[in-house]
């Protein structure tokens, strides 16, 4: 189990998307389909939807938050979001999300080897408190 | 740790209702990321939230207004989707639901008690401009860049939904940019290796910015040897360094008011880095920012971001009562403000003449894509050539505002030098 720092509250369980580079949402991410469009980007044409995704980072975009919400309104969205950097983009888009929607996208802040050590397609949870737990 | 005000501890609990307490919560939330221990007031604020972004971004907004939100700072907004006069830019008929969103958000930005700016440079505007050494809140990255490098203004850069919760609370974590250590410069660019026809070349204050921004990484810079640079200019370095990388603040030594001397801009310290640029580097950028240099011009797109009276004035000397060729677009984008300006002076009515569009609210970004302009867009805006191969799609030369007047006269691309 890894104890993460809690930047958006909330729970969620999935398979985990790792990317590993830094993405930016904005022009990264298509919030209609939930693929990563970034032709740049190691795991472009992966889907975020349904997944709990662990990322280095976003790349400090000032539209990430509008379509990370986006996402989310559309259900395309991600799980939840497990990252090494804290980021305030991601935080204020899941936040809003949760605010009007209702839907709950955890934003966790863990240490570089922890998101490291987690593996493609294992099933995580995330929860309340902050906590990651893998699921066997 | 967080350090709240009683008054903090009751937004946060909902008295005031949900949309100052979503912007308190939001406030927190971004105290927390940039481990902020208190929050610090803010005289003014530019928001970019109400850019329509999907159908979140009117949600977002309908939800402040029907729970009371309001800023609580005079507070100017950043470009939009459409621009209000100029339907034609963005057909309806085409985007009936972006047109229809973009156009309500505008209203509910206005009924927030936002001034309905519309403009990504609204600094060109000198009534209600921030003062020096104030905090407040920037957003779209050039402007962000130009309160903090050339006004002196405080500001971190804030995105969607961030902007306009900071502008209603009226404060943001005391962090970054608002604190006198997070403004010392800590790379120098020197320019003493550039001969005097790069340093000359109307075009160097935008390759100077994509430069900068492309090696500066997360270090503030300071530019060291040039000679004198005016707003435009400095306008010139702020949306290239941010466009090629994420420069919020840089210092031009003996220029810009934080940078009197070296001394003053690093606060006596020594910098991290030192490069030395050459003329080489910024051939090569210039190179880059040009995709396709030959055949037949289908638009020139100014504007990027919004020109400032003093630019019109030089584009309408340039022309000398000469008009755009038949068949090619000449779009400019500018604010309102400035263009009511050009009203009063009769510069509406000459640029009319000479062919040239002036659009308002909005960005010629999106201009190729709405207005079904698929062959080459010339500009002289590094912001708009750097991002229009990847973002937009078309073939781009890119040339300074005398070249691009002279190409647009022409109908292909007319540069004054051999830039291969």
């Amino acid at each position: 189990m890894i104890s993460g720092r809690i930047l958006n509250r909330g729970e969620a369980s999935g398979p985990v998307l790792r990317l590993t580079a830094p993405l930016s949402f904005w022009g990264g991410l298509d919030p209609v389909t939930g693929a990563i469009i970034d032709r740049a980007h190691p795991q472009v044409g992966a889907f975020m939807t349904g997944r709990i995704v662990s990322m280095p980072g976003s790349r400090g975009s000032a539209g990430t938050p509008g379509v990370l919400g986006e996402s989310i309104r559309l259900g395309t969205g991600p799980a939840g979001l497990i990252v090494a950097k804290a980021d305030i983009n991601l935080t204020a888009g899941a936040l809003v999300a949760d605010t009007l929607y209702g839907t709950q996208c955890p934003v966790v802040l863990v240490a570089l080897k922890e998101l490291e050590a987690l593996v493609e397609g294992q099933t995580v949870t995330v929860r309340q408190d902050g906590t990651v737990s893998l699921d066997h | 740790m967080l350090e709240l005000t009683d008054y903090e501890t009751e937004l946060l609990a909902g008295s005031e209702g949900k949309a100052k307490q979503l912007a308190m919560k939001m406030m927190v939330a971004a105290a927390t990321v940039a481990e902020a221990t208190s929050f610090v007031d803010v005289s003014f604020a530019h928001v970019g939230s109400g850019f329509y972004a999907g159908q979140v971004s009117l949600d977002f907004a309908e939800f402040l207004l029907r729970e009371s939100g309001a800023v609580s700072v005079p507070t100017q907004t950043n470009s939009s989707l459409i621009d209000f006069a100029h339907p034609n830019l963005r057909p309806h008929s085409s985007y009936p639901t972006e047109t229809h969103g973009a156009r309500r958000l505008m209203q509910i930005y206005e009924e927030l008690g936002c001034q309905p700016t519309w403009s990504c440079a609204p600094y060109h505007q000198l009534d209600g401009r921030p003062e020096f050494g104030s905090q407040i809140i920037g957003s779209e990255s050039n402007a962000v860049s130009f309160y903090n490098s050339v006004l002196g203004a405080r500001t971190n850069k804030y995105g969607d939904f961030l902007d306009i919760c900071g502008a209603i609370v009226g404060r943001v974590p005391f962090a970054g940019l608002h604190t006198d250590e997070g403004r010392l410069a800590t790379h120098v660019f020197h320019l003493e290796n550039l001969s005097d026809s790069v340093l000359g070349d109307p075009s160097f204050h935008h390759l100077l910015g994509i430069i900068i921004g492309e090696m500066a990484a997360a270090d503030i810079p300071a530019i060291h040897g040039l000679e004198s640079a005016d707003e435009d200019q400095l306008k010139a370095i702020a949306a290239a360094a941010a466009t090629s990388g994420a420069v919020e603040m840089f210092h031009a030594i003996g220029i810009t008011p934080e940078a009197a001397t070296l001394d003053e801009a690093t606060g006596g310290r020594t910098p991290k880095r030192q490069t030395a640029l050459t003329d080489s580097d910024v051939h090569r950028v210039r190179k880059n920012l040009t995709t396709d240099a030959n055949g037949p011009l289908s638009a020139v797109c100014l504007g990027t971001p919004h020109f400032s009276v003093s630019e019109f004035e030089a584009l309408i000397g340039q022309f000398g009562g000469r008009r755009v060729a038949d068949g090619i677009s000449m779009i400019v984008t500018t604010s309102r403000a400035v263009f009511t300006e050009l009203q009063l002076r009769g510069w509406d009515a000459v640029l009319t003449s000479a062919g040239v569009q002036v659009a308002l609210d909005t960005c010629t970004y999106f201009t190729p894509l709405t207005t079904g302009i698929h062959g080459l867009v010339m500009t002289s805006s590094a912001k708009w050539a750097y991002y229009a191969p990847g973002i937009l799609g078309v073939p781009v030369a890119f040339g300074n505002q005398s070249e691009c007047v002279e190409s647009a006269i022409r109908g292909f691309v007319h540069r004054q030098e051999d830039w291969s």
